[in-house]
């Protein structure tokens, strides 16, 4: 009987399977897969592929229009933007991933404590409902403005509205679970706490994590692209998707391809996280995929 | 219903009380001296000095912070750095063209993408509903900026049908104010029609499963009275709390939307106030829009009495 309740090996899901299931059934995942491949690539090896120094002024270059010296035209100041937007790339990655991760380590922890101890869930939970009534990008620009515009501060800056929505998810994944038999039972053979959240708890936030992780990239990406724009990001000698379209504000009847083509790259980018991310959720949460894709 | 009211009420007092004190230790928890942060490079020690006193920062920390919820409770926002004008007047100044655009983008994504969303549900997996959802994860990922700057660039400098830039208040008439707003008002709109569209559509195929929609075909009512009356009323209340939560994502768009049109509302005045590190007016900004958040959520948690009578409190 036992042998029997197992699951059929060919239906157990390898990441291998699951990443061609994922592009023989959604080819526009893999047009998007494919995309952010390319913007990773061209951040990675923005030296080695880059025509121009990003930060190289050259006063007597400026907005010179498209040419083969410079395939997309320069800024304000002489310089080469397609190299910039290369360079661009970076930060933006950079934020999207660190973002993800921090927010979902820290909301990860204190969804598990809150989940689990119920004084620390009514103190926590109200900590973080009160930061989620902040608007984001308010919230954010008021720590950029106090601390100084560093990488690091945006990091921060970014990560804190986010936490509280990892927080919740993960909270009312372990609310669910520790009424399960399993957890009850290794409760009652008096398994250690630490343990009990890593072995039993943990899991089950995998899969919705993933998902979570990845929408927290795309819109840390827009955010700092934000920040960067309104002139309270990264210090704009930094070359950022956000910063090359804040400079090309005051030229924009002038030369919008200033505008155009970072806005461009970072529509591809966040659009290609935000797709990666739904199909994800389907691919983990086959209640969700019926929902949305019912016949 | 009067009873929850208040226990309601009484919940949204912790919540801005943590607003409160997140805001207030933000500016003192930065490490560095606040008055110095606040007054830039350049600053003398007579500067230094008036910001202390003006924000008391001479004081110990808990009189510091009892002393600015006794005068927030009051009304008293306090002064701006930089300007001298006590901080509700710039904000009382600077509203309107916020409002103004803050209400016709909400007007506008109803009056859009709820039928969307319905259309979406009813003709599941046709083009429409691809398209529908194509839309909206494209108005999702496509920064806000980006699309006011195609916008002017198109209605405005091609085929130059709207001013680019610009405010002109509502009181000098209807005709230069609203086209003023109408691009602006696009722009916001994007992404929360984007937002609704997918929750309409959501919440009506969970709908349209029901056994009284299949009671309501089968009794033979004309098709748009099954999706009116028996599906979207039922629908309703997922898509309602969604424009509540989605009040902090128009927000936040307000802010980068007005800094594109040059529109003068309090989003600008947020950022001017951001580079300017005028801090009580970031202060002002962040309580001010996180109580809106709240009450617009107490509000729309009260209106689910009206929509579904099931629901009683």
């Amino acid at each position: 009987m036992a042998v029997d309740a197992l699951p059929d090996p060919s239906l157990r899901i390898t990441p291998r399977r699951l990443g061609r299931n994922l592009l023989r059934s959604n080819p526009i995942i893999a047009i998007a897969a494919i995309c952010l491949a390319v913007i990773v690539l061209m951040a990675i090896f923005a030296p080695l592929i880059s025509p121009h120094d990003p930060q190289l002024l050259a006063p007597a270059q400026r907005l010179k229009p498209a040419s083969a010296e410079y395939p997309l035209g320069t800024d304000a100041y002489g310089r080469d933007v397609l190299s910039r937007i290369f360079y661009g790339g970076r930060v933006s990655l950079l934020i999207g991933l660190g973002s993800a991760v921090f927010s979902v380590v820290i909301g990860l922890v204190i969804g598990l404590v809150s989940g689990f101890f119920k004084w620390v869930d009514a103190i926590m939970m109200r900590i973080m409902d009160g930061l989620m009534a902040i608007p984001a990008i308010l919230l954010a620009i008021a720590v950029v403005s106090l601390s100084g515009a560093s990488l690091m501060t945006v990091l921060v800056a970014i990560t804190i509205p986010e936490v509280p929505r990892v927080a919740r998810l993960v909270r009312s994944v372990v609310l669910t679970a520790r009424e399960e038999p399993y957890v009850e039972a290794a409760i009652s053979v008096g398994t250690s706490l630490p343990k009990i959240m890593w072995r039993h708890l943990m899991p089950n936030t995998v899969a919705p994590l993933i998902v979570q992780g990845t929408y927290v990239c795309a819109s840390a990406i827009l955010v700092e692209a934000i920040l960067s724009f309104l002139g309270a990001g990264i210090s704009p000698e930094i070359p950022t998707w956000g910063n090359i379209m804040a400079e090309g504000r005051a030229f924009f009847q002038i030369k919008p391809s200033l505008i155009f083509w970072p806005g461009l790259m970072l529509s591809i980018a966040i659009l290609s996280v935000n797709l990666i991310g739904d199909a994800a959720r389907d691919a983990l949460d086959p209640r969700m995929k019926q929902r949305e894709a019912r016949p | 219903m009067l009873g929850y009211l208040i226990r309601r009420i009484l919940a949204a007092i912790p919540v801005m009380g943590v607003v409160a004190l997140f805001v207030f230790l933000l500016l003192r928890l930065t490490p560095g001296d606040p008055a110095a942060i606040l007054a830039g490079d350049n600053a003398t020690p007579e500067q230094l000095d008036r910001i202390r006193t003006s924000l008391g920062l001479n004081e110990p920390l808990y009189t510091q912070f009892f002393t600015w919820i006794g005068k927030l409770l009051h009304g008293d926002f306090g002064v701006s750095l930089i300007s001298n004008v006590p901080v509700i007047t710039m904000i009382g100044n600077r509203i309107e063209p916020t409002v103004a655009i803050a209400l016709s983008t909400i007007i506008l994504t109803v009056i859009v993408a709820v039928p969307l969303g319905v259309v979406a549900a009813w003709k599941h997996g046709t083009w429409i509903d691809r398209f529908v959802m194509a839309l909206s994860v494209i108005g999702f990922s496509v920064p806000v900026f980006v699309i006011g700057y195609v916008l002017i660039q198109v209605f405005a400098i091609d085929l130059r049908w709207l001013p680019v830039q610009g405010y002109r208040s509502f009181a000098r008439g209807f005709g230069p104010f609203f086209e003023r707003i109408a691009l602006p008002t696009l722009t916001l709109s994007f992404i929360y029609i984007a937002l609704i569209a997918r929750m309409t559509r959501a919440a009506m195929l969970d709908v349209l499963d029901e056994d009284y929609i299949r009671t309501a075909r089968a009794k033979g009512i004309a098709e748009h009275g099954v999706l009116l009356r028996h599906a979207l009323r039922n629908a309703a209340v997922p898509v309602i709390t969604v424009i509540g939560t989605g009040f902090a994502l128009l927000i936040s768009g307000v802010v980068v939307t007005e800094t594109v049109f040059n529109l003068p509302g309090i989003g600008r005045l947020t950022v001017d106030a951001v580079l300017a590190r005028d801090y009580p007016v970031i202060q002002a900004m962040i309580l001010l829009t996180s109580g809106i958040y709240v009450g617009v959520n107490l509000l729309i948690d009260l209106s689910y009495t009206l929509l579904d009578p099931r629901i009683r409190y």
